[in-house]
Order: C-alpha cells, then sequence, then structure tokens
C-alpha cells in the first residue's frame, strides 16, 4: 500500500497572530511553525501501516522552501520521502489541484490529510482531492483500517460516530482517535540523523485555477473589561436582564 | 439566477441550522436581487422554509439517502444548483455540511469560503469574511468564479423571519451506484443529551474540577440551563470526560449564546476554541486566572461553593419565569 501524507505547515498553537502590510500578510516574525496537529496524528497512523502491514509512507506539502524543516521532521519520525511542491499555498483549491496532481502521478492508494489546518481552518483541501481524483473520501476520519482494498473506518458525527464501509483509494480528513495523544512520536537523534539522508523532492507546480483570493486580514475587536461580581443572585440577574442569554 | 440553499434535517424533521441557512440564503439574495431555492432531502413539513424566506423547495425522496452520504448529498446539491441556475450555494458548517461542500464546489466549478461569519460585504466583487487561525483572526475573502459556495459558520447568523410563499416541487437527481461506494454501517450517537454542536449553552469544567466524580454538579447546572456539558484538554486527555467534549484550537469549536468556564484557567489554546462564543461566564479561584481577561462576567470564588448555589439560583429563577 502506497501513502501519502499531506502536511499543512502552520503556526504553534500558542502563536498570537499578527498581520503587516495593511493587514493583508501573516506576520510570521517570532512565529513557530509545526506540523499541523491534525496531520500529526495522520502521520503516526500511517507509521503504524508501515510498521504492521509494510506499507511506504510518502509525506507532501505545497509550499515555499520554509516549510521544508516541517518535511525534515516528518521524515525523522519516520515517513520514507517528502515532496516539496514549489508553490505558496494560496487558495485551498489550487492547493488540492497540486496534491491531486502528485497522488495520481504516484499512484497512491490512500491518501491522509488532516480535518482541518489551524491556520485557514478551510477543511476543504482532503475533500476536494477526492473529487479530484476520483478517490472516496471520508472526513473527521476516527479510526481506519485496511484489508486488501477494504477500508473500514469511523467519522465524527453531531453527537456521536458513524462506522463506513468503502474502499481504496481512498482520501481520510483525518483528527485525533486515528491515534491517541501519547502515541505521537518526537524524532529522536536516529530518526534526525537518517532523515538527512532521505529524499526530499522539490517539484515544480502544475498550472492550477485560483479561485479565491483573500484580501485582508482583521483581528477581533478588543474585549471590554470582565463585570465581576460577588455573588450567584446578581450573576443570573445580569444574564437575564442584560446579557439576554437565559 | 437564484441563491440555492441546502437544508440539513434528521429523521424528516429540519435542524434548526437549516433555518439559519435560509435566513442567510435570503439576505444575499436580496443583495443580489433574486430569491432563495431550498433542497430538502426526506423531510417531512417542508413550507416551515417559507417562513425564513424561501420560495422554492426542491424536495427529494429517496429511502438510499435515509443516511448522510457525502458523495450523494453532494451530487444531489450540485444537480439542484445546475437547474437553478445558483449563483450562490449556501451550505452550514455542521458535521455533514464540512464534509460534503468541498465536493459540491469541485463539482459546481465554484470558490469556497468556509467559516463565514456575515453577509457578504460586497456581491460585485463578491467577498465574504470567514473565521481562520482558528478563531483568532478575520479573513475577507474575495471569490471570483461564477457560481460561489458558503460555508456558514454555525450560530453566526441567527434565524430571521421573513415569510414568503412558498412552492414546492419534486425533484429527483440522477445517482449511480458509484455515488454510493461509501456505506454506512453503524450508528453511535447519544440520543439523550444536548450536544455541543448544537447547544445554546454550554457549562465546561477544567482541571480546577479536581477529579471526575466532581463532575455531578456540573451536568446539574448543565440540566437545570437544558446546557450541553464541555471540557478543557487535559481533561479529556485524564480520561474524566469523553474526547468528544474536548474544547478548544485542537478540539471542538464552540460558538454557543453563553459558555460558562468552571475552573478553566484560559489557556490561549482554549480561548481560541470559544472566542466565538456570545457571552462567557468564568467561575475561578484565582483572580489572576487569564480567563477573566476574556470574559464578560465573572465570579472569583471556589467552584465547589459557586456552582450549586448558581445551578439552586437559576431553578428559582426558571420557576418564577415559567
Ligand atoms: C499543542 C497544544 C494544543 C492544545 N490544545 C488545547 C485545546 O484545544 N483545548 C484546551 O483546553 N487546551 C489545550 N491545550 C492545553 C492548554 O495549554 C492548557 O494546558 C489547558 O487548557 C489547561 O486546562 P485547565 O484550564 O483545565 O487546567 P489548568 O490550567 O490547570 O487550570 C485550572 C484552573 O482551575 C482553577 N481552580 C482550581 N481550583 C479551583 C476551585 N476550587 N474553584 C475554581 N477554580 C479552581 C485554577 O485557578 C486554574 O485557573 C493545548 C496545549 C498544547 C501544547
Ligand atoms: N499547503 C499544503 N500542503 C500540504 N497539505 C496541505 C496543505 N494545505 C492543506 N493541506 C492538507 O489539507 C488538510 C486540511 O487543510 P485545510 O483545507 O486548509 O483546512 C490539512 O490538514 C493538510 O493535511
Amino acid at each position: 500500500m502506497k501513502i501519502l501524507v499531506c502536511i499543512s505547515h502552520v503556526p504553534d498553537t500558542t502563536s498570537k497572530i499578527n498581520f503587516t502590510e495593511n493587514d493583508t500578510k501573516f506576520d510570521t516574525n517570532g512565529v513557530q511553525f509545526v506540523i499541523n496537529p491534525n496531520d500529526e496524528f495522520g502521520l503516526t497512523r500511517a507509521m503504524w501501516f508501515k510498521e504492521k502491514q509494510g506499507a511506504s509512507v510518502h509525506v507532501i506539502n505545497v509550499g515555499g522552501p520554509e516549510t521544508e524543516p516541517t518535511l525534515r521532521k516528518a521524515l525523522a519520525i519516520g515517513a520514507d520521502e517528502a515532496i516539496r511542491v514549489n508553490t505558496p499555498a494560496t487558495d485551498g483549491f489550487s492547493v488540492a489541484q497540486q496534491l491531486s496532481n502528485v497522488v495520481k502521478e504516484g499512484g497512491y492508494d490512500l491518501v491522509i490529510a488532516g480535518r482541518e489546518s489551524l491556520d485557514y481552518n478551510g477543511g476543504m483541501v482532503p475533500g476536494m482531492i477526492a473529487k479530484l481524483t476520483g478517490s472516496n473520501f471520508v472526513n473527521m476520519c476516527l479510526e481506519i483500517e485496511v484489508e486488501g482494498t477494504n477500508v473500514t473506518a469511523s467519522r465524527e458525527i453531531d453527537g456521536g460516530k458513524e462506522t463506513l464501509k468503502t474502499s481504496l483509494p481512498l482520501v481520510i480528513g483525518g483528527q485525533k482517535g486515528l491515534v491517541q495523544e501519547s502515541d505521537l512520536r518526537i524524532p529522536n537523534m536516529r530518526g534526525i540523523m537518517q532523515a538527512r539522508s532521505k529524499p526530499l523532492h522539490v517539484k515544480e507546480p502544475v498550472d492550477a485555477a485560483t479561485n479565491t483570493t483573500t484580501v485582508n486580514f482583521e483581528k477581533p475587536a478588543p474585549k471590554g473589561a470582565v463585570k465581576l461580581v460577588d455573588t450567584v443572585e446578581e450573576l443570573v440577574n445580569l444574564l437575564h436582564n442584560e446579557a439576554k442569554v437565559i | 439566477m437564484s441563491v440555492l440553499v441546502f437544508t440539513e434535517s434528521e429523521e424528516g424533521k429540519f435542524k434548526k441550522i437549516a433555518f439559519e441557512a435560509v435566513s442567510y440564503g435570503k439576505a444575499i439574495a436580496d443583495m443580489l436581487g433574486t430569491t432563495v431555492t431550498a433542497v430538502a432531502i426526506n423531510s417531512n413539513d417542508t413550507n416551515e422554509l417559507g417562513k425564513y424566506g424561501a420560495s422554492k423547495v426542491l424536495n427529494v425522496s429517496n429511502s438510499k439517502l435515509d443516511n448522510f452520504n457525502a458523495q450523494a448529498f453532494a451530487n444531489v446539491v450540485s444537480q439542484a444548483a445546475t437547474k437553478e441556475n445558483a449563483q450562490v450555494i449556501v451550505i452550514s458548517s455542521s458535521a455533514n455540511g464540512k464534509f460534503m461542500s468541498p465536493l459540491v464546489a469541485v463539482n459546481n466549478q465554484a470558490g469556497y469560503v468556509a467559516n463565514a461569519t456575515n453577509v457578504p460585504e460586497s456581491v460585485s466583487p463578491f467577498k465574504v469574511k470567514s473565521t481562520v487561525y482558528s478563531n483568532k483572526a478575520f479573513a475577507i475573502t474575495e471569490i471570483s468564479t461564477e457560481t460561489k459556495v458558503i460555508g456558514l459558520a454555525k450560530n453566526a447568523y441567527g434565524l430571521k423571519e421573513n415569510e414568503v410563499s412558498v412552492s414546492s416541487e419534486d425533484f429527483s437527481p440522477e445517482l449511480s451506484d458509484n455515488d454510493f461506494n461509501t456505506e454506512v454501517v453503524s450508528v453511535n450517537k447519544a440520543t439523550d443529551v444536548v450536544t455541543i454542536a448544537d447547544a445554546e449553552i454550554v457549562v465546561s469544567g477544567g482541571r480546577g474540577l479536581k477529579g471526575p466524580e466532581n463532575w455531578g454538579m456540573l451536568e446539574d447546572l448543565a440540566t437545570t440551563l437544558g446546557a450541553a456539558t464541555a471540557c478543557s484538554k487535559p481533561v479529556s486527555d485524564m480520561g474524566w470526560r469523553p474526547h468528544s467534549e474536548h474544547v478548544g484550537q485542537t478540539g471542538k469549536p464552540v460558538s454557543s449564546n453563553l459558555y460558562i468556564a468552571i475552573g478553566i484557567s484560559g489557556a490561549i489554546q482554549h480561548l481560541a476554541g470559544v472566542n466565538s462564543s456570545k457571552v462567557k461566564v468564568v467561575i475561578n479561584n484565582d483572580p489572576e486566572a487569564p480567563f477573566f481577561k476574556a470574559a464578560d462576567y465573572g465570579i472569583v470564588g471556589d467552584a465547589f461553593e459557586v456552582v450549586p448555589k448558581l445551578t439552586e439560583k437559576i431553578k428559582e429563577f426558571k420557576a418564577q419565569n415559567a
């Protein structure tokens, strides 16, 4: 089984978000970038497929050279090869087209992406890859098992979960549940050394349509000061008469 | 020309988000000088949609669509959009909505913006505001394609009544066996509790509650308010509460009207999940807890004293106002 894990390179969760150039560009100043948490769960699940079922695991990012340390980290965790499509990730659809092209060329059976990225939060790339490559698709995927080309998976629904049967080729939008937090792997010295000699292919992009353009960003309006109250009577009164939420 | 709205239902009954999506679609239709057509799949009473501004309903009845299936549902919506010559397609950001929207976007060669919070800033050029960076910021995005798909963030627009007369038409889209390659085997769903996704009020507990055995008082408060229960990440990591209740940047976002945080310090990753809740109340015994800076109302005090009192007070209040 050939697995491709899509890795988006996102600001660490503790990052303060700021913008520059008249609020048109994300300010990377002092921001640490990491593997998108949803993708990290997927990558670890892929390592289990490799270890238990002999799958090969490639990782991919669409982005500039600045994302290579993130791909090297994925190699240090255990992926066999990395691919970077050398073009800035602007809109979800153009990223999905680049990824789909690699999926088709490489003949991957299973594409593991994340439910959403922590930057754009679009939750759109995996579904678009599925449609563009004619693969089956399971979003918000919590568990996945593959036998031959048969797949059993579960996904989160509002208020519970649902078990599904499908088949390869398949794209999933994954999240915690694929593996647990405690299963995540921190690269060790040996992994880091090995990662240096593993292939990181840089591919030039194919022509792709761009359907959306972010014009500018805004930050939420600053909050007024908290009203501290001493008694529950006062709180209930304010929630009813002022906030009108009960 | 029209605005097409997908209206989600469960066992024949519309979900509240269906009415919200129609209300929102109507506002866009007014901006464009056109009308709203709703697509309803196996729903009983589609006249209800007229109340929120749908002038036409395309009724799909097909027992193969009793279970949600993203591929098939996306194809239904896409064919309806083509038939109605839809300029804008509105789909709520529920778990199912987010599953099918990207497929619809590719089908109809439409630009897609997810998590939209407002009606478009302008329709020509078409610009819409959405949340990005885990609710820490908004983006204004221009969609340049002829057809547009908008994923409406939950509780962002609310229900707006706007009664119009509604006509209804049976619609039988073409579906192939390929659309059913993914099949539901079983559904495991709590039916007697309010889910975070649907809740107007969420009561959430953190490590300050000391242990799972203390969640009874939180559940009492939630039941009294008709609220869903939620928790911080360490609480679900330690197995005190199920993972489905974990709120935050790496968990669920909450966009309720009221969020009550009890014994939660207010770490940046937690706050990212609750930024879009309208009113936030914090109960914490440490006046320096960062959550107070992000809250509307707060009580500095011991949760074990405050919460039971609050529950009693709300019971009294409900009894008086019943
Ligand atoms: C990559 C990453 C992702 C993360 N994602 C998330 C996420 O999505 N969601 C999330 O929640 N966290 C997330 N975290 C964890 C986050 O950083 C905090 O550690 C966590 O939110 C703290 O949980 P807490 O507030 O319950 O516990 P604590 O920080 O321990 O706070 C407990 C609070 O309870 C108060 N307290 C104690 N006793 C009482 C009492 N008797 N009465 C009233 N108050 C009392 C204390 O004053 C304190 O403020 C993430 C962390 C990382 C590194
Ligand atoms: N630039 C990118 N390169 C590789 N994978 C990506 C990229 N952007 C998004 N993805 C994948 O798509 C998932 C969902 O992203 P999004 O649609 O942006 O929320 C992410 O978790 C990644 O797995």
